[in-house]
């Protein structure tokens, strides 16, 4: 069955098991792998991308929920909160093994979205639901208040 | 399990422990051997090789378009290694920061093996300790023949020639060249056999903030890992493995699996029944639907309670002897007071953010691996005997790993060996096979950090002095079984006792036994081994002996610390910086500990609050940190940083229980690792020193969970002796 919407501001079509998650679905059948895979059940935040706008676990979303909206992946990003958090990750050093940065970096992207300034509070409340193994939690908190900083100036 | 010997004798269980020990007498006698083409990169993306390249050695290789690419022989799982290596390489050949990437190296012992271990493999925070001659080698000698080119070129003695960032450049500066200028004539100069390595004053990147090689492709989602590969034609498969360990499939009903659409193909292999279909949505439901008739008559059906109790037991009986100064028992004996407490840990998953995967395309005469490897010549010899092929026919591109914190350097090769049997029974037809583990599958799958219980007890006489130290540790060996069985002696496998047997405090007699049990639940080394629970047990216990004998905990271990000048330094250093002593409201408290792992120390020192409902938020952790020459003091605390917060959610939450020998834990739900809003501000203070470079990616775990505790005890006044804390 073919589901169309919209996949980083392109109107796509993928022809797949309307269960399939979103995230399988923009790995394996649009080939965008920066969304990953951590453990399928919305408790780690490695498959977050927006949908339409918010914060959203690919792994649990099927396929047949986003038709018609607007998914962005790390692929898409390219908003100035995006692009000031990308850069403040580069800029503090902010990846170890890497892995959950993509869910990392599209869930402090949604928070910068709709709070251009969140305290220590809001930080955790966003981005509680994305595990980093690596515990790179410091610098993450760091670089969401650096890249506040640097969307102000 | 396999139980050939695949580690050279000379790699020791001392050498291949304590990192850096051995590197020196075995470094350069291997490597520097590089003759073939270049090879693909396969971490980052791969660009082709414009025009001739220089290739002085088999870690550097500089092209015609002045790129300068370090060949890395150890895995980048999110340990800086990549960077460090780079770095080490760059400094001595005087490269422009901005001209050097990194590949990884083939599977090839011959020149890439770790030369702490003695085979290619990454771990026991060795990458930097073991290359680090090695690769300041490398980089001088290719420096040393730019140089002679540019010398042959310009028809002038080489010592009017100077480098400076990637520019060889000749006497006042009037004539230059770039390194990629002078490829074609270094090419064909013979490689000196010595080279003059740099003074250390010298350092331009070494000791910097050089930023990691990775940062960028790990910020923009364009860092490949072995779940990104893709390949013509490539199939997934999912492996449904025995619910206990132990057991092997009696019978099974593929049908249902067969009728999901996409599945290709339902296979039984060694480790249970795989479906293999056209996407991972289609395998997993094929998995699901598939139904197994289990043989259990084999498997291990005990819980994990029923073992503590047994090891509880055990801990009253005759053991081996790891250490044995003076007369431990008659001076406790004699002792005018007596300490005495046990400790329990659990076994752990390792759980790192990418479950386990690997993509096999086999062939008749040929494998070829994808992973994110660690232990590549295990893993080429394992997935050789598996296909029926000799290692030299398996080749191995090892891709970043998304964490490992063990659990990829494994010495059964599990996830390798699962690929390639999988791509076996589909009829080794070349098609490409990307085995992919679920988190469940990761956290059922073994290969924990084993369960220990540990039972100290302690004498002080009239002055409050420690004369008498009894630690006893009771648990699995994770070497017994293995190829590693070898470095089991006299019945005491070091990996389960290291940090108690090496204890650091002077104390007069020290008694150190260990029992080591048997289970049917595979065991494997986890982030810092053994200090990962000896650490623990011996640093709680040192802050109970120092209540008891009526003394600060920070003066008591400074004094039994004269012999360790290196450990007595961090554990002042980090208690100058916390402000140790320094009056703490109500509900708040501080706590010490300090630790040798992998011949690093470190010192933390935690700041916890306790709530009157026994809540415990950790606010603070200062950590100090003395690892030889630091390479990347950025990325070295990093390392601290992200150690302690690995060791915090461990030491809350962490545990792996059986239930009639089913594993109770499934996901991140019921295996709780720390979140953001629980991880403390960390402060590191990183010790100057020109000593050789030791590992930063495990000591730092080693101390959190003892200063955690012994703050919570400073704010509380309770003590914990169950992990995790969330148990009692």
């Amino acid at each position: 069955m073919a589901t169309s919407f919209e996949l980083n501001g392109k109107p796509t079509t993928l022809d797949a098991d309307p269960t399939m998650p979103l995230l399988w679905a923009i790995r394996e059948l649009a080939g965008l792998t920066g969304t990953k895979f951590g453990c399928g059940m919305a408790l780690c935040g490695a498959c977050t991308v927006h949908l339409d706008g918010k914060a959203t676990r690919s792994c649990v979303m099927p396929l047949s929920a986003v038709a018609g909206r607007k998914v962005t992946t790390i692929e898409g990003l390219g908003t100035t909160p995006a692009k000031a958090v990308q850069a403040a990750w580069v800029k503090l050093q902010v990846p170890q093994c890497g892995y959950c940065q993509s869910g990392q970096i599209m869930s402090a992207t949604a928070l910068l979205e709709s709070n251009p300034a969140p305290t220590d509070d809001d930080i955790d409340s966003a981005m509680s639901g994305n595990i980093c193994r690596c515990a790179t939690y410091s610098r993450i908190r760091a670089a969401i208040h650096a890249a506040a900083d640097s969307i102000k100036a | 399990m396999s139980t050939k010997p695949l580690v050279a004798a000379s790699s020791t269980r001392r050498a291949f422990l304590k990192g850096a020990g051995s590197a020196g007498a075995i470094a350069l006698t291997i490597g520097f051997e590089w003759g073939g083409t270049a090879r693909r990169a396969f971490a980052g993306s791969v660009t082709p090789i414009a025009g001739a390249a220089f290739v002085p050695n088999a870690f550097v290789r500089i092209d015609t378009d002045n790129r300068v690419t370090v060949i890395a022989k150890h895995v980048e799982m999110g340990q800086g290694a990549y960077t460090g290596i780079a770095t080490v390489v760059a400094e001595e050949l005087d490269a422009d920061w901005s001209q050097v990437r990194v590949e990884s190296a083939p599977a090839d012992v011959k020149r890439y093996a770790n030369l702490v271990f003695g085979m290619q493999g990454t771990g026991g925070s060795s990458a930097m300790a073991n290359s680090w001659n090695q690769l300041r080698e490398a980089g001088a000698k290719a420096r040393a023949m730019l140089l002679a080119a540019a010398a042959k070129e310009w028809k002038v003695p080489v010592t009017e020639l100077t480098v400076e960032r990637g520019t060889v450049f000749h006497a006042g500066k009037k004539r230059q060249a770039t390194f990629g200028a002078l490829v074609a004539t270094a090419a064909t100069l013979p490689v000196p056999e010595s080279a003059q390595l740099k003074d250390p004053k010298d350092f331009k990147l070494i000791g910097r903030q050089v930023p990691r090689v990775d940062a960028a492709a790990k910020s923009d989602g364009t860092a490949q890992f072995t779940i990104d590969v893709a390949l013509p034609g490539m199939l997934v498969a999912l492996l449904q493995r025995p619910p206990l360990f132990g057991a092997t499939v009696k019978s099974f009903d593929s049908a249902g699996a067969a009728a999901v659409p996409g599945v290709v193909k339902v296979v039984q292999v060694p480790g249970g029944v795989a479906v293999v279909a056209r996407s991972f949505w289609a395998a997993k439901q094929g998995r699901d639907a598939l139904k197994i008739d289990w043989d259990d008559s084999k498997a291990e059906k005990r819980s994990s309670a029923t073992l503590m109790a047994e090891y509880r037991h055990l801990a009253d009986q005759p053991a081996p002897s790891a250490r044995k100064d003076g007369d431990a028992v008659g001076a406790i004996k004699a002792a005018a007071r007596t300490v005495s407490a046990s400790y329990e840990f659990p076994y752990l998953a390792h759980a790192p953010m990418e479950p386990l995967d690997a993509v096999v395309k086999l062939n008749a005469d040929s494998c070829e691996i994808w992973a994110g490897d660690q232990f590549q010549t295990i893993d080429q010899a394992n997935a050789a005997r598996t296909a029926g092929l000799q290692p030299q026919q398996v080749s191995i591109h090892t891709l970043y790993a998304g964490g490992s914190f063990g659990r990829r350097a494994n010495v059964i090769s599990d996830y390798i060996v699962e690929a390639v049997s999988i791509a076996k029974a589909c009829g080794a037809d070349g098609t490409p096979i990307k085995l992919q583990w679920t988190r469940e599958d990761d956290i059922h799958g073994g290969l924990y950090r084993p369960m220990y219980f540990h039972k100290l007890e302690a004498g002080l006489n009239g002055k409050g002095e420690l004369t008498g130290w009894r630690h006893v540790v009771v648990g699995q060996s994770i070497m017994a079984d293995t190829a590693f069985a070898g470095m089991i002696k006299n019945g005491i496998d070091p990996t389960s006792v290291e940090g108690a047997s090496t204890i650091g405090y002077a104390i007069p007699n020290i008694d150190v036994e260990l029992s080591t049990t048997k289970t049917g639940v595979p065991v494997l080394w986890w982030r810092v081994v053994g200090s990962s629970h000896t650490i623990f047990a011996v640093e709680a216990f040192m802050d109970e002996v120092a209540h008891a004998a009526g003394q600060d905990t920070f003066a008591f271990r400074r004094k039994l610390l004269d012999g360790q000048p290196r450990m007595k330094a961090v554990l002042e250093l980090v208690a100058e910086k916390a402000g140790w002593g320094i009056p703490l409201p109500p509900g708040k408290g501080r706590g010490i500990a300090v630790a040798e792992a992998f011949n690093t120390f470190v010192g933390q020192v935690a700041e916890v609050s306790v709530d009157k409902n026994g809540q415990v938020k950790v606010d603070r952790v200062v950590c100090a940190v003395d690892c030889g020459t630091p390479i990347n003091p950025d990325i070295i605390a990093a390392q601290m940083e992200g150690g302690i917060g690995f060791g915090l959610g461990a030491i809350l939450y962490g545990e792996i229980t059986l239930k009639d020998g089913r594993v109770e834990q499934n996901n991140f739900n019921n295996y709780r690792v720390l979140r953001m809003n629980e991880m403390p501000k960390v402060e590191v203070h990183i010790v100057p020193s020109t000593a050789p470079p030791t590992g930063v990616g495990e000591p730092g775990v080693a101390p959190l969970g003892p200063a955690v505790a012994n703050a919570i005890f400073a704010a509380s006044g309770k003590r914990h002796y169950v992990m995790p804390f969330t148990k009692a």
